[in-house]
């Protein structure tokens, strides 16, 4: 089969099987991804909100925490913005500090579940027996408490904190995981190399990360990917609730928590912050299901 | 097949268990002593020690973990979660009047998002490649990646200030909280229904363009069957055999999305409890709440795999 490739400038060119055959698995992918438009559009948005929150004191005109009284509720101006909130803070500059929050929680918190999520997914998967049925038991038990029902149970206990959210996100995406992975573990360490590799002597650490890791990164990958998506709703929820990142540090959640008791008022208070993590959680999930379609010779 | 449900039935009990041991457990992580969660908030000084030493005595926080752990098993399976702090009523009661509330939300949600879902999904992947399967796709992940609360104040928005606005009404179109008629319901169902209808339309649609690759949906077109036929009979009553499944996260879903929804609404249900419970630091009625609504789960997953057992018959031989 012929592969279509398109190159930086759009052009069109076409390469031969020997080209595509002798590709490495991710340049494939990539090729692959690179005609998702979509996917491309969501990369660019991501990366956007990215840099606004990385260089947040740079981009942002005013201080997000300094209130003037004089100025509240005022509609978008030349030095405001986006205008300013019930107590005359630059709405604006609130908004792209909250963009550091909203990803660095959902991000960081979806990593560490995912490391965690594998590691269990690869034990169960690998030793079986009772420790997969005891690890696949307690996975149910994660299960049965639905999305942000969890979350609340141990932000209640622990107190909301930015640590804590990091925590319960991380523990959000573990079940999920493990499920994949164990999956996936399951038919790849009958495959002849995991065989190989056991005859050859190798250790069963050695085979589960260095033989059975790689060739189950695709959907960790992709998982992982729609995991943040649902990692920021999440996180956005929270803080909608209150249980999240606490006023008055500027996150999403909590700013259109705030906005929404000045509906009639001054209604862009709620409409901004929700529309940014709807367009962000939006990207992130083209992305993902880009990801899926690229790597899906590998999914099975 | 008996075999099976049985065992269904008997891998249902360990994970009830497990939940509230789960709950039980996330108690014993907080910090300090984990009675102060039944004080009040507002008692102070002496009263409060007074009532915590009313506390560790009614619920025994000075007995041995292991005993307390027992005892606390023993009344949540009697359906004893303990008094509310605020209303000093007991929480089940509390609870069992909220229920038919969220139930009533749920089912409607619930209804809304499987025809969704399952239409949606089904016409996508018929139409598929068209310009149709893509607006139906975007529709999808629209629904996905909508944060609910910010639907909802979306609509508020429309319905209950600016339309009347418009129209020159005294009145919103649609009222913007509490529990009433039908009118009251029609919001609230569709921020549930159509957040929770993205996941199912696109998991309808796979399920179906899936079994639509069989050999014998190819057999029967070769054969002559008319392609109305070849939909309905042979694509789709096995495309949609798996998505059996997926209604049972589906109700996780919503009722995840109900804790949020319900709260935005005003809708005096089990998950307006909840957050009630965590605003007023009231600690049995967030764990009674919890425990509520991870058995429902539990009992969904129960009844749709018992279910998927009446509808696939492959499973009646394992």
């Amino acid at each position: 089969m012929k592969e279509q490739r398109v190159d930086n400038a759009g052009n069109v060119a076409w390469l031969d099987d020997e080209e595509f055959r002798r590709m490495s698995g991710a340049k494939r992918a990539w090729l692959e991804f690179r005609r998702n438009r979509f996917a491309l559009v969501g990369a660019a948005f991501i990366i956007f909100i990215a840099l606004m929150g990385i260089f947040a004191p740079v981009v942002s005109t005013h201080d997000p925490y300094k209130q003037s009284l004089r100025k509240r509720m005022k509609p978008p101006s030349a030095e405001h913005w986006l205008g300013t909130d019930e107590v005359g803070r630059d709405f604006y500059s609130r908004l792209v500090y909250g963009a550091r929050v909203s990803l660095f929680v959902g991000i960081v918190g979806t990593s560490v579940g995912v490391i965690f999520g594998t590691i269990v997914g690869l034990i169960s998967g690998f030793f079986g027996g009772w420790v997969d049925t005891l690890i696949m038991r307690v996975i149910d038990v994660m299960y049965s408490f639905p999305g942000i029902v969890l979350a609340i149970l141990i932000v209640s206990v622990l107190g909301p904190s930015l640590f804590n959210l990091i925590i319960v996100l991380a523990i959000f995406a573990i079940p999920t995981l493990a499920r994949i992975v164990r999956g996936n573990v399951l038919s790849l360490k009958e495959q002849d190399y995991a065989e190989a590799a056991r005859a050859l002597g190798a250790g069963r650490t050695r085979i589960m990360f260095y033989h059975l890791l790689p060739n189950t990164l695709a959907p960790i990958i992709v998982y992982a990917t729609l995991g943040a998506a649902g990692a920021i709703l999440t996180t956005a929820g929270l803080g909608f609730l209150g249980l999240g990142v606490q006023p008055p540090q500027a996150e999403w959640g909590n700013i259109l928590s705030n906005g929404r008791q000045y509906l009639r008022k001054a209604p862009l208070l709620m409409i901004f912050p929700g529309a940014l993590i709807f367009l962000t959680v939006m990207s992130i999930n083209l992305i993902g299901d880009a990801l899926r379609d690229a790597l899906d010779p590998y999914i099975q | 097949m008996r075999k099976y449900i049985v065992k269904r039935l008997l891998l249902a009990v360990p994970t009830i268990l497990g939940a509230i041991t789960a709950v039980w457990f996330a108690m014993q992580l907080a910090p300090g002593d984990p009675a102060l969660m039944f004080v009040p908030p507002d008692f102070q000084g002496e009263e409060a020690a007074e009532y915590l030493a009313k506390v560790n005595e009614k619920y025994g926080f000075n007995d041995p973990l292991p005993l307390q752990y027992m005892r606390y098993m023993r009344n949540t399976l009697q359906f004893d979660f303990g008094t509310s702090l605020r209303t000093l009523r007991p929480v089940s009661e509390d609870v069992l009047r909220r229920i038919p509330n969220s139930v009533r939300l749920g089912v409607a949600a619930f209804l809304l998002s499987t025809a969704l879902g399952i239409s949606l999904g089904v016409l996508a992947a018929i139409k598929r490649g068209t310009w149709v399967d893509s607006a139906l796709m975007v529709f999808a992940l629209v629904g996905v990646s909508m944060p609910n609360f910010w639907f909802a104040y979306v609509l508020i928005l429309l319905f209950s200030l600016y339309i009347p606005k418009v129209l020159g009404l005294n009145t919103p179109i649609l009222p913007p909280s509490g529990l009433g008629g039908v009118k009251h319901m029609i919001m609230p169902t569709i921020v549930l229904g159509y957040t929770s209808a993205g996941y199912l339309t696109r998991y309808v649609r796979s399920s179906m363009l899936e079994v639509m690759n069989h050999d014998y949906v190819r057999t029967a077109r070769a054969k002559g069957v008319a392609e109305r036929n070849v939909m309905v009979k042979h694509a789709l009553r096995n495309g949609l055999l798996p998505v059996v499944n997926v209604l049972g996260i589906n109700v996780a879903f919503i009722l995840a999305g109900s804790v949020i929804i319900e709260t935005v609404f005003a809708w005096p249900g089990v998950g307006l409890y909840l957050i009630d419970g965590i605003v007023g630091r009231d600690f049995p009625v967030v764990q009674g709440a919890v425990l509520l609504i991870a058995s429902s789960v539990v009992f969904v997953n129960l009844l749709t795999d018992v279910m998927l057992v009446y509808v696939d018959p492959r499973i009646r031989y394992e």
